[in-house]
């Protein structure tokens, strides 16, 4: 059960994508300095703005749900957050990011108060409003941060935020700004939380192989987070459990990004085309539980044996000249947002790519439809 | 020989697979800037081990990925002398007109024939198995090219010889 959309006719590569709270609308950029945003129209999607403020590619856009605000970052080391005005179109804030690469990631928190950007100068920057200014102003998070950002994710009690970078570690900072906020309560991650001060840290590598991260995420609980990194593997850390983690081995290409959808299940997806869902069996181990993508091998038309010798004859291979892959997602997966419930009961979730496609998926039905077949 | 040339390509095409899982990544040494990071190494956390498939010690193929950009080079079989001529006029031939082959390298890493540098960009706009076809086809193709140009020119070598011996 997927919807399969592609956005302005274009097949260009859709970088990141993000849903405003009743999923009528979606903002995302077509890979390039520009964010457009649609509105649903039945079964059609209508351009009804676009926001072009950045001068280079953007990297990443984030929308808070409660308070309407799309906040977006780009490669030319610049984030905007954009509110919408009475007439309906998105006006532009500058933030001060006070960063000299480019902003690689970022996301609100959950009380939509601030909002961390990942970056290329090995830092993140925690914005918040300072109301006496009027305007975003930043605090850095830097150590021991050694290579660009890739990934956030904040931690449910709106303090915490989890990092993962390209030199393969992925660390959980605390990013509370005592200016805005009250005293946060402890968990199991630590008690005492300055901004900045390094809550865990985990690393990426064993002795042989590795890579950098390639996304991280919380579970909706916070004591448990996912990452995946460029080795193929996934990985959950449990802060209950003094911070032990399971590694789980795929054989598939690497993940690009991940999410958790029940307390124990994670989507992932990345080069590979399709997205899975793994699930974690008494915090011991990783199992894939489901495909969402049921797609399956095109069946040639005609005599096999006939196009085999005419591939051969044509192009001295015996391979299909086919240029479809067999999945639904065309090329690689980067991004996945929830489309319909929370953290800890996905129901649906859409995932854009590399192809222009955005697809919204049902957990729902395919998940349960394994577990069905799991206990017969 | 030829049962000796699936394998070959079989783990190339494998390697390349593997190693094209490229992703956009902005220079975290240059402001406003988008490099490949094979080819500027500045950072030797983004570079991966290069791996080295070799089918004998003439024929091999160099895979150096890194986060946004891999490189390929293919050291192409040559036997004798003119096979060497052939290659080297073919090759040049080719990096010379580099941008319309689009990931063509304009020169070949020490030590091989003519190398390929596959970018995030070219993933973008490509479909990534027929990049990794592409290769494959061109490792078949240039092998077949160089053995037919040679029997060519060896065919016309041998007429020019009885053109001019049949004075004496």
């Amino acid at each position: 059960m997927s919807e399969r959309y592609t956005f302005g006719g274009s097949l260009a590569s859709i970088t990141c994508h993000a849903w405003n709270k009743d999923r009528s609308q979606i903002a995302l950029s077509p890979n390039n300095n520009e964010i457009h945003i649609y509105s649903r129209e039945r079964n059609d999607w209508k351009l009804s703005d676009v926001l072009n403020q950045h001068d280079l590619r953007v990297m990443g856009i984030d929308w808070a749900k409660n308070t309407n605000r799309i906040v977006s970052c780009a490669a030319d080391r610049n984030a905007y957050v954009w509110s919408q005005a009475d007439d309906g179109k998105w006006k532009p804030t500058l933030v001060l990011l006070r960063i000299n690469r480019a902003a690689t990631c970022v996301k609100w928190s959950p009380a939509e108060n601030k909002f961390a950007v990942g970056s290329g100068a090995r830092l993140i920057s925690v914005c918040y409003f300072e109301s006496e200014n009027d305007w975003w102003v930043s605090k850095h998070i830097k150590k021991p941060i050694r290579s660009t950002v890739t990934s956030l994710d904040w931690h449910p009690n709106n303090v915490l935020l989890v990092a993962g970078s390209t030199d393969y570690k992925v660390r959980v900072f605390s990013a509370y700004i005592k200016d805005i906020e009250d005293q946060p309560s402890p968990t199991p991650w630590g008690n005492r939380m300055p901004l900045g001060n390094l809550m865990a840290e985990f690393k990426n590598s064993t002795n042989s192989g590795g890579g950098w991260i390639n996304d991280v995420n919380f579970s909706a609980d916070g004591n448990k987070i996912c990452w995946i990194g460029h080795d193929s593997c996934i990985n959950v850390a449990d802060a209950t459990n003094g911070n032990a983690f399971v590694r789980c081995k795929t054989q598939y290409l690497p993940f690009l990004s991940c999410v958790w959808i029940s307390p124990v299940s994670i989507v992932v997806a990345g080069h590979s085309c399709v997205p899975l869902v793994y699930t974690l069996v008494d915090n011991l181990k990783l199992v894939l539980t489901a495909k969402l993508d049921k797609s399956q091998k095109k069946e040639s038309s005609g005599i096999s044996a006939m196009r085999i010798f005419q591939s051969l004859d044509r192009n001295l291979r015996t391979e299909n000249s086919d240029t479809n892959v067999d999945s639904i997602h065309q090329n690689a997966i980067t991004c996945i947002r929830l489309y319909a419930g929370e953290k800890e009961n996905g129901k649906k979730i859409s995932t854009s790519g590399v192809d222009g496609q955005l697809v919204i998926w049902d957990i729902d039905n395919g998940l349960n439809n394994s577990m069905n077949n799991l206990k017969i | 020989m030829a049962a000796t040339l699936k394998p070959y390509l079989t783990a190339v095409r494998h390697s390349l697979t593997a190693a094209m899982c490229l992703q956009d990544f902005p220079s975290q040494v240059v402001e406003r800037h988008n490099k490949p990071e094979v080819e500027v190494c500045s950072s030797k956390e983004l570079v991966l081990t290069p791996v080295v498939i070799s089918r004998n010690e003439r024929e091999r193929v160099l895979i150096e990925p890194s986060i946004n950009s891999v490189r390929v080079s293919i050291a192409v079989k040559q036997a004798d002398e003119i096979e060497k001529i052939l290659c080297h006029k073919f090759t040049r031939f080719m990096m010379r007109r580099a941008e319309s082959f689009i990931i063509l390298r304009r020169k070949p890493i020490d030590g091989y024939d003519i190398s390929f540098l596959i970018t995030n960009f070219h993933t973008e706009q490509m479909y990534k198995h027929k990049l990794v076809d592409f290769v494959i086809s061109f490792m078949e193709e240039i092998d077949k090219e160089i053995s037919e140009m040679k029997l060519a020119v060896n065919a016309r070598a041998r007429t020019c010889a009885e053109e001019f011996l049949k004075r004496f």
